[in-house]
């Protein structure tokens, strides 16, 4: 692609969404779907991120508010059940975490560097309100 | 498809703009966007009447600007439609940000301008200050001279324009009221004949192909912008002329009406010329025929594609020529009249070069009289005779007070 001359590329401000022709695309997960290199679906914006989410599957009870507002669509999900997060198009904005019901809280921002293994081994206890 | 045809006369008498709006039926146009604007309105409104009649199948987008008119047209031509609108003057000058995101997203739009002013001081009157602005934008400009060639250039227009080897928006030109409203005989195309010259049209990456999803209007920074544009000016300058003749050549066959890339009368042994555009052109044609007459070998030279611009058949017409005097109906800003600057640029490597003059006139609709033509013809065969250029390089025609000129 970077080094494609002026006379190599289909004319028109125009990219296509995939290769080929398309079938049935929303009955498609994204992993079989033939993304066109120009597709924003192929581009990492990982580095964009400074602190990132961590999942921890203990608490989560699916409810799927993480998965209806994230904005990137970056919460995976499978038969609505919540499964992790794709951490090539999270930016990092916590709005997961603000959103997670479940008490303690299922999804939780850390520095970028953060080790997940470690931070899932010592997740904070459930908070027992005051009577 | 669902609508009525008209039955036309041979000879239909037509302003400009009607002739346009006429031309426009019989292209079946899918959409127009429009915000009408003198002296430009007829147009969109003929075409809106014609829908409403049941004479075109297609949709009349009413929008809040002329911004949001070609807007709207580039939406609808990426989706997938044939797309027509008009403007003039203030309306272009709002325009010209979308001209821009039309000619670069590679839309067949076809644009009617009919040419007038632009303030300040407001004028609804007939100038090129409008064409002129268009000029950088990567359309191509057509120029008619009169009510008959507003409604053949149109389908010219979209001939060109929808060729997938083109894919670029097209500008009509007629001059506001001089043409636009002053009615002539306007020879027809039956609207079989018409439609079929410009075809079905055929969709390139349009965005109603969801088989194919593809995201217009992209966005490229410095890796990929100069590459598109490179594309974009490589199409203009390569594709777009052959594209043009050879739609000149099949509308004659049809029509037998011909039409060229520059339209030189008289030139084949002109002593003096004039070059221009617009109405002027038929004015400088009649006024040269009497100074032969005179004993003066006058010829004109009409320039009938502004964009992409004639260089060498210009450079052709124009290299036996000894003297010669570009006519810019719009104000040069500080510099000389465009048609002055890029016949220059024509003439500059010949071996034998003319003596070119500038004239600037006819700002915000004043007349161009014959007068102002005899006059013009007589000074430069004066510069022949004398062998220089006798006076400043750029002058003021019909503008009252004294006598203005410079360089």
């Amino acid at each position: 692609m970077a080094n494609t001359g002026w006379d190599e590329f289909e004319i028109g401000a125009m990219l296509r969404s995939f290769d080929g022709k398309i079938d049935d695309i929303a009955g498609t997960l994204q992993e079989d779907r033939k993304y066109s290199p120009n597709n924003s679906f192929m581009a990492s914006v990982a580095d964009w991120r400074i602190e990132k989410p961590i999942f921890s599957k203990d608490f989560c009870i699916d409810c799927q508010f993480c998965w209806i507002y994230c904005p990137d669509m970056s919460i995976i999900a499978r038969d609505k059940k919540m499964i992790g997060v794709d951490m090539d198009h999270c930016k990092g904005c916590g709005i997961c975490v603000e959103v997670c019901p479940t008490n303690p809280k299922s999804l939780l921002m850390f520095p970028e560097q953060a080790d997940e293994e470690a931070e899932l081994a010592q997740w904070p206890a459930k908070d027992e309100k005051e009577k | 498809m669902a609508f009525d045809k008209m039955e036309l006369r041979d000879i239909e008498v037509w302003d400009g703009n009607f002739a346009a709006a006429q031309a426009l039926r019989q292209c079946q146009i899918d959409v127009v966007a429009a915000y009408p604007i003198t002296p430009s309105t007829p147009i969109v409104e003929g075409y809106a009447k014609f829908l409403a009649d049941g004479y075109v199948e297609g949709e009349f987008v009413m929008v809040e600007s002329e911004h949001a008119a070609m807007s709207g047209c580039i939406g609808a031509a990426a989706a997938g439609g044939r797309v027509a609108t008009a403007t003039s003057s203030q309306g272009f000058a709002l325009m010209v940000e979308t001209l821009y995101q039309a000619s670069g997203m590679r839309l067949p739009i076809v644009l009617n301008v009919v040419n007038r002013a632009l303030a300040a001081p407001l004028n609804v009157n007939g100038d090129h200050s409008d064409m002129y602005l268009g000029r950088d934008s990567g359309w191509i400009q057509l120029d008619a001279y009169c009510p008959q060639d507003a409604y053949d250039l149109n389908f010219i227009a979209f001939r060109v324009s929808e060729d997938h080897d083109v894919r670029l928006p097209c500008m009509v030109h007629q001059d506001g009221f001089m043409t636009s409203h002053t009615a002539q005989g306007v020879k027809t195309l039956t609207d079989d004949e018409g439609y079929n010259f410009v075809g079905d049209f055929k969709p390139m990456n349009d965005m109603l192909d969801f088989e194919h999803p593809v995201t217009h209007g992209v966005q490229t920074e410095e890796d990929w912008h100069f590459e598109h544009k490179a594309r974009q000016h490589n199409d203009l300058m390569t594709k777009v002329m052959p594209k043009i003749q050879a739609a000149f050549d099949d509308f004659e066959k049809l029509s037998g009406r011909k039409y060229n890339i520059v339209e030189n009368y008289d030139m084949d042994d002109a002593d003096v010329a004039v070059v221009c555009m617009g109405t002027s052109v038929e004015t400088a044609r009649e006024v040269a025929t009497e100074m032969r007459a005179k004993g003066i070998k006058a010829g004109v030279v009409g320039i009938r594609v502004i964009r992409p611009f004639p260089f060498m058949q210009i450079a052709e017409a124009l290299k036996g020529v000894k003297a010669v005097a570009t006519l810019d109906r719009s104000a040069p800003g500080g510099t000389v009249g465009m048609l002055f600057n890029e016949i220059a640029g024509c003439l500059y490597n010949l071996d034998t070069r003319p003596m070119l003059s500038g004239k600037i006139y006819g700002l915000g609709g004043r007349d161009l009289t014959k007068k102002h033509l005899v006059d013009l013809y007589t000074e430069l065969q004066a510069n022949v005779d004398a062998g220089k250029i006798t006076t400043p390089l750029q002058q003021f025609i019909g503008v009252r007070g004294p006598k203005l000129s410079f360089l």
